[in-house]
């Protein structure tokens, strides 16, 4: 039954059949209105409660993560909060140590001084002369009247010399005691000084505790803020976990270059211990490639243990739980291998510029040109060799950003999973609006096939307009119905 | 913590590898054998030969192999190798190889008497035999020769060689300088020698121009 057996329906009138085909679908279309809604609606409800549901999914594991994240987050925070105050306490422990220490002694110093100052206070005070014994004698004599006797005249002379002789002496006397006591209140500066100075030293150390309480106080905030589990300490961790994300990322690539150039370094000269020809079995993997790989890794394992074991990464919780004497131990020897391995490396950087000087000379005599030796050679030779030593010490701090680089991994993917889960949380739901329209469209495509029988209908019933376009519809009620739901 | 840091480390230096090994290829273990044809002119033009020689030490690395003999005798033998070795695996070993090498060839060089016989066939088989014990990859079968076999009569050379998969590669020193008078004569015996080679399993390849020496090695 084909489109031409249709339009063949009525013999040589094809229009005509068309019209009648036309007619009948019309008028079936009407008869099955109802149920083809029905139909339309029943499936579009069913995909967009599907994806409502599976939105709705996404969304609570969004939250999950969500929460999840906020938990490593804030725990990172705290861990490394603890960090900074232990960090902080330590440093105080230093200060007390070294300083509030000889505080006894400083005490003692303190009293002995003041105790100087004080004895020679009391013997620079000033003690009045005392007035002769016999001035109240002298006193006496001279108020006899002389009655013109020259002989009282010359008695009363006598006495007055002796006075003025004995005032002498005592002005004398007086200025000598004086001068004394001067000399000893000069001889307290020193120790005036001294002790201005030891409490300017006192006054200086216990400054210094004050600064690092106020740093402890703005972190013991912080650290409360973790606890408490506050917006502001959480925006804050992913502000500075952002940070350390794009610091550590940039400097652990720089890291991989000087990777690439200290195995550059070794690759060479390792062809000479195990051939140039060697393979790591059937693939094109050089034996070499592999071993300066080898000597490398191990100068950044090295590396990391040496970082941990001074207590600046703690990427191995077991160094860092252990005793001081034994990190100690394990630095040293951490340290000691190290320097033998920069040395190995120093050595294999001389050996490849021997090496390459070699291949160069060779490939110039295969060509025909007489080999000279170029002058200045000597600097490229303890270029390579210095970089060869330098190389594995800086690729031990490769632990601080590779640390850094772990910690804030964990956030960073969390948020982009977060922010992935979002995203798919939004499609989805564009598509169930997306598929609700379609099925509301559809179904107006419907009614506007059959819009002649419906206007028939709505002409004979005459409805309120709002009733009747709810009744022919059947659509907005629906809708009305959907949007109320949701 | 620590698992999760050697993980990063191992990320950091498998793609120190990546990066290293991205770009190269691998490398297969290549010998050749080089036959000089040093009767008539061929004596007269081998700075020709020392200028493939020089190119061949230049390219073969350290732990492949090199071999140079002449075929002007009228039944080849041991003594006519001038040199052979298998290059020290240890490059700076392998270097002071190469210089001796090419000291020797010059200083065959400087004595050559012209033989009165060319038994390529029989340096052909001498130089598979030696390719064979090398266990390389890619072998290679140097021919400076005009191709013109002259053996007793007596001698049977026309049966065919395997070759298993050798690279033959002939250069005609002396075609490159001489008017090409007998030059169908010449094209006949390549012909010749180029149906023998795929006969047996080998692969040929002609290069009549000194500058296409980079094509000799692939």
């Amino acid at each position: 039954m084909t489109f031409d057996y249709w339009l063949n329906l009525i013999e040589g009138q094809p229009n005509l059949s068309l019209l009648v085909l036309l007619s009948v679908l019309v008028i079936v279309m009407y008869i099955a209105r109802q149920p083809a809604h029905q139909v339309i609606l029943m499936l579009v409800r069913s995909l967009r409660n599907a994806l409502r549901l599976m939105a709705r999914s996404v969304m609570l594991a969004e939250k999950h993560l969500r929460v999840r994240n906020r938990e490593v987050l804030l725990a990172q925070g705290q861990e490394h909060a603890e960090r900074f105050i232990e960090r902080q306490f330590q440093r105080i422990e230093i200060l007390v140590n070294r300083d509030l220490s000889g505080y006894p002694s400083l005490q003692r110093d303190l009293k002995e001084q003041i105790t100087r100052i004080d004895e020679d206070y009391m013997q620079s005070s000033e003690v009045p002369p005392k007035p002769p014994q016999w001035l109240k004698a002298v006193e006496a004599v001279a108020g006899i009247p002389d009655n013109g006797s020259p002989v009282v005249a010359k008695i009363l002379n006598d006495i007055h010399n002796t006075l003025n002789k004995a005032l002498e002496t005592n002005l004398q006397e007086y200025r000598r005691a004086n001068r004394d006591r001067h000399s000893l209140l000069k001889k307290m500066m020193p120790y005036w000084r001294s002790l201005t100075s030891s409490l300017n030293s006192v006054e200086r150390k216990i400054t210094g505790l004050e600064q690092r309480s106020i740093i402890i106080d703005g972190q013991m905030k912080t650290y409360e803020e973790i606890r408490n589990k506050a917006d502001y300490g959480e925006r804050m961790l992913l502000e500075s976990s952002m940070t350390h994300f794009f610091i550590s990322s940039l400097t652990l690539c720089l890291a991989v270059i000087g990777l690439y150039v200290n195995f550059q370094l070794v690759a060479l000269p390792m062809e000479e211990m195990v051939g140039a020809a060697s393979y790591l079995g059937t693939s094109s993997v050089q034996a070499s490639d592999v071993l300066a790989l080898f000597v490398i890794s191990i100068e950044v394992i090295l590396g990391l243990f040496l970082m941990d074991s001074v207590g600046i990464t703690r990427l191995f919780p077991i160094i860092h739980l252990l005793e001081d004497h034994k990190r100690k131990l394990i630095f040293w020897i951490m340290f000691i291998i190290l320097v033998i391995f920069a040395g190995i490396e120093a050595s294999l950087a001389y050996m490849r510029d021997m090496l390459v000087a070699d291949r160069e000379a060779t490939a110039l005599l295969f060509k025909g040109v007489e080999v000279e030796e170029p002058p200045l050679r000597w600097i490229p030779s303890i270029g390579q060799m210095f970089m060869g030593f330098i190389l594995p010490f800086v690729l031990a701090f490769v632990a601080i950003p590779l640390e850094s680089f772990i910690h804030s991994f964990r956030t960073v993917t969390g948020l982009f999973i977060v922010w992935l889960l979002h995203v798919l949380v939004v499609t989805i739901r564009f598509i169930s609006n997306l598929i609700f329209g379609i099925g509301r469209l559809l179904i107006s495509i419907y009614d506007l096939v059959i819009f002649i029988p419906l206007k028939i209908e709505s002409g004979i019933y005459k409805k309120p307009d709002k009733q009747a376009e709810d009744t022919i519809s059947g659509v907005l009620t629906h809708q009305q119905k959907d949007e109320d739901f949701h | 913590m620590a698992k999760s840091g050697f993980i990063a480390l191992g990320i950091l230096l498998s793609f120190s590898i990546i990066v290293q090994h991205a770009c190269s290829k691998p490398s297969e273990k290549k010998a050749v054998y080089v036959l000089v044809d040093t009767s008539g002119v061929y004596s007269k033009q081998f700075d020709k030969v020392q200028s493939v020689m020089r190119y061949l030490l230049g390219a073969l690395q350290a732990g492949e192999s090199l071999a140079f003999a002449r075929i002007d005798d009228e039944n080849f033998n041991e003594t006519d190798i001038i040199a052979r070795i298998n290059f020290d695996l240890r490059p700076s070993i392998a270097n002071a190889q190469k210089r001796a090498f090419l000291e020797s060839v010059d200083q065959f060089g400087k004595n050559i008497i012209p033989g009165k016989y060319t038994d390529i066939t029989g340096g052909i088989l001498q130089a598979i035999e030696y390719l064979n014990e090398t266990q390389a990859k890619q072998r290679y079968i140097l021919i400076l020769s005009d191709l013109k076999e002259e053996t007793k009569k007596d001698r049977v050379r026309n049966f065919p060689i395997s070759f298993n998969g050798i690279h033959v590669v002939v250069i005609n020193v002396a075609e490159f300088e001489k008017n090409n008078a007998d030059s169908k004569e010449y094209q006949a015996r390549v012909e010749e020698w180029i149906k023998r080679v795929e006969q047996g399993g080998g692969d040929w390849k002609l290069i009549d121009d000194m500058n296409q020496l980079d094509e000799i090695i692939e």
